[in-house]
């Protein structure tokens, strides 16, 4: 018996991707979190650690999460902006644990933006 | 969990000259210290190729560049950065003559006009970490090769795509594979040649320490192609850090299966095991190589009898480099037509008829932008030297390219908008070599530099072919002769006389090229021959004999108001003159040795 076929490659890989996906940049969906000192104090914190929840439970392999300094709107801080490839950024504001799981089933797993909570559509675009 | 950040650490060896270990375990501790150790991951990768900017951290996955760091910056790093969200701004690079740093790695200059393809897991990976490389297509290569295709389809496709030696000669890798698979015996070998022995090149070490099994696999992908089951690496043992790398890689592809028995249940079985050399410039030289795995001197065979039919224990072995072989993997999963997209000429009909793809080019000498690059096959030297490597250093003027490494030619302004490939590099007198390339300015001598370079070939010799023995040694006496002043016009006739001789009569590319200096200098920098001879003057002044310095009474007086410190740093008290007086230097007495330039703070001694 071969100690490894190509199903096991195949299994490696995708496991591996979830790692090395986040050094190209290149997932399907990337969710910032703004983490300035203001955001932070708000309790993004949270937010950040909710959405790592949400990432492992779901089992998602193309979503990058990552953080940024103040969005520059410190008063509806929670903020976070979620980024589908080839779709206009959409702020998110005044966010909760609760509201941050919605957001992520219905926009970034569902690719529907979740209107209510959104500040903004097609704001500035991060790369 | 999932990671929201990757520190990738570069671990190549400049790196890790300048500390980044250390940085390593200080990152570690402070993103342990701030509770981040779930969500940030600390990856050491391989060299960056931008080793003058080490040691380098990038983040990802926002491509944020820091550059020459330091353990204190790391503390701040990680609570601006990582905590705060706040990228920092002053361990950014900034571009020569800019102030505004460039934070994203992909904005530099000097990564933006590269194209990695043996580099492609540049800094991406963990080369310690076979999950990483397989994570991005890595041993699929060797999948597809092993379950969809035969031997001879593979090298179809390495001949179609026109791929060709990396380590220097530029033979077409698919009619290399061809004849071995043609030749008769039925124990035939694959070879890795990391015997990389150029002063200054680092191309193979580079892929080697950052992406071992890319090696690994293209080597398994050629031996299914030529019928083989135990390769060699050759590596020299100046490279600790390779060996170390491969060993590792080497050990997580059996665990794996990927190397040994039975591959994939295909029944295809292969091994690789490492030969250490002693680092002997020969030994570079595929014959010589052989010798030396064998436990024999390395020197080198007459060429009528290939390798490919005799060659390792006189059997049928296949020699390729590092690159080559880390190139192979690509082509297989990308196609014929994406790797003849890139690159000049046309090899639909013969292998021979253009270059295809991508070269690593290890950039040094006079240049801003130190480091190694791949970049594809036709890029412009001037492309090359001011995009990718950002001009020369102090505003000074380009003189000069050498490319291929010390037996490369050296190209002069007038053709820095020639294309770097095999065809036109060799029409120039110079070669691709591995793909070195030493710039020079215009405070360079080229009769000097050719001395430089020949000193190092013939010091490399190996002594078994009397006009690369001797002739070399000759030549380098009558270079010396010209430096000192003594040398008398026929010398240059000499010179050429020697040089085609050298290179005709010798049995390997060691002799074959070692003239290359000296022939291109005298092409294109004759004059410089002739003033060295007729004026005894060098016009770089780097030729110390051929210098007079005298001391500008003017500047000496007004200026420095006789200070008196050349006259107190002349080694052979050579400079006289009282203290707040004017002082003059004894052209009798003057040793030349310029510490009186050096020493001046008012630009008073003058050289001419």
């Amino acid at each position: 018996m071969p100690k490894l076929n190509l199903e096991d490659l195949d299994k490696i890989s995708e496991w591996r991707r979830r790692t090395t996906m986040l050094r190209e940049g290149a997932g399907r969906a990337k969710v910032t979190v703004h983490m300035g000192t203001c955001g932070i104090a708000a309790g993004a914190r949270k937010i950040m650690d909710a959405l790592l929840r949400l990432v492992e439970e779901n089992d998602v392999k193309d979503v990058i999460l990552t953080t940024s300094g103040c969005a520059g709107l410190c008063s509806r801080e929670p903020m976070a902006t979620v980024e589908l490839v080839n779709e206009a950024p959409v702020k998110y504001v005044d966010l909760t644990e609760e509201k941050i799981g919605a957001i992520f089933r219905e926009h970034v797993l569902g690719g529907r933006p979740v209107l209510e909570y959104a500040l903004a559509l097609g704001s500035e675009r991060t790369q | 969990m999932p990671y929201r950040a990757n520190m990738m650490v570069c671990a190549g060896t400049g790196c890790v000259s300048n500390h980044s270990l250390e940085l390593k375990q200080a990152l570690e501790e402070e993103i342990q210290k701030r509770g981040l150790t779930d969500e940030v991951q600390v990856v050491p990768t391989g060299c960056n190729g931008f080793c003058g900017a080490g040691p380098i951290v990038v983040v990802q996955p926002d491509g944020i560049f820091y550059q020459l760091l330091k353990v204190k910056d790391i503390p701040y790093l990680v609570e601006e950065h990582l905590l705060k969200g706040r990228p920092v701004p002053r361990l950014m690079y900034v571009p020569p003559e800019e102030k505004t740093p460039i934070p994203k790695m992909n904005d530099i200059g000097f990564f933006k006009g590269q194209m990695l393809v043996a580099l492609r897991n540049r800094g991406m990976i963990d080369p310690e970490n076979i999950d990483d490389y397989i994570a991005r297509d890595g041993y699929r290569s060797l999948a597809k090769v092993l379950t969809t295709m035969t031997p001879d389809e593979v090298i179809g496709v390495i001949k179609a795509s026109g791929l060709r030696g990396r380590g220097g000669g530029g033979f077409p890798t698919g009619i290399k594979w061809e004849s071995c698979k043609k030749a008769e015996g039925d124990i035939k070998y694959v070879i890795c040649n990391a015997d990389e022995g150029d002063p200054g090149a680092f191309m193979d070490r580079s892929i080697i320490e950052g992406d071992p099994h890319s090696v690994l696999e293209g080597m398994a992908i050629g031996a299914y192609a030529i019928g083989v089951s135990q390769g060699y690496i050759y590596v020299r043992i100046e490279y600790p850090l390779a060996i170390q790398r491969f060993r590792i890689a080497l050990k997580q592809a059996r665990d794996y299966g990927l190397l040994g028995d039975n591959i994939f249940g295909t029944g295809f079985s292969f091994d690789v095991d490492i030969r250490r050399g002693a680092g002997a410039f020969v030994c570079g030289e595929s014959t010589a190589l052989m010798a030396s795995v064998e436990g024999r001197p390395g020197e080198p065979r007459a060429k009528y009898i290939h390798t490919v039919e005799h060659g390792l224990w006189n059997r049928p072995t296949c020699l390729n480099n590092v690159e080559t072989w880390a190139t192979v993997p690509v082509i297989i999963l990308r196609g014929v037509e994406w790797f003849t997209s890139i690159g000049t000429g046309d090899v639909s009909q013969n292998p021979w008829g253009g270059s295809k793809g991508t070269k690593v080019f290890s950039l040094a000498g006079k240049i801003n932008n130190t480091g190694l690059v791949e970049v594809p096959m036709g890029i412009t030297l001037r492309e090359m030297i001011y995009d990718v490597g950002g001009g020369i250093p102090k505003g000074r003027k380009f003189k000069a390219v050498q490319t291929g490494g010390p037996s490369g030619g050296f190209l002069p302004t007038e053709l820095l908008d020639l294309q770097v490939d095999y065809e036109q590099l060799t029409e120039a007198g110079s070669m691709m070599g591995s793909g070195g390339m030493v710039v020079m300015d215009e405070d360079n001598c080229m009769v000097d530099m050719a001395k430089y370079f020949l000193t190092f070939t013939q010091d490399e010799s190996c002594g078994k072919c009397t006009p690369c023995r001797e002739g070399t040694l000759q030549m380098l006496e009558i270079l010396k002769r010209i430096c000192e002043g003594k040398g008398v016009p026929e010398d240059i006739q000499l010179l050429e006389d020697l040089s085609h001789f050298v290179i005709d009569a010798s049995l390997c590319a060691l002799g074959g090229s070692a003239p290359n200096p000296v022939l291109t200098s005298l092409r294109y920098f004759r004059d410089e021959y002739i003033t060295h001879i007729r004026d005894k003057k060098c016009p770089a002044h780097i030729c110390r004999d051929l210098n007079v310095y005298t001391i500008d009474p003017e500047l000496c007086l007004v200026k420095g108001h006789g200070c008196g410190v050349c006259r107190r740093q002349c080694p052979d008290s050579a400079i006289v003159g009282e203290k707040n007086q004017v002082h003059n230097i004894d052209q009798e007495l003057c040793k030349k040795c310029g510490v009186c330039l050096d020493v001046c703070k008012f630009d008073a001694v003058k050289v001419a």
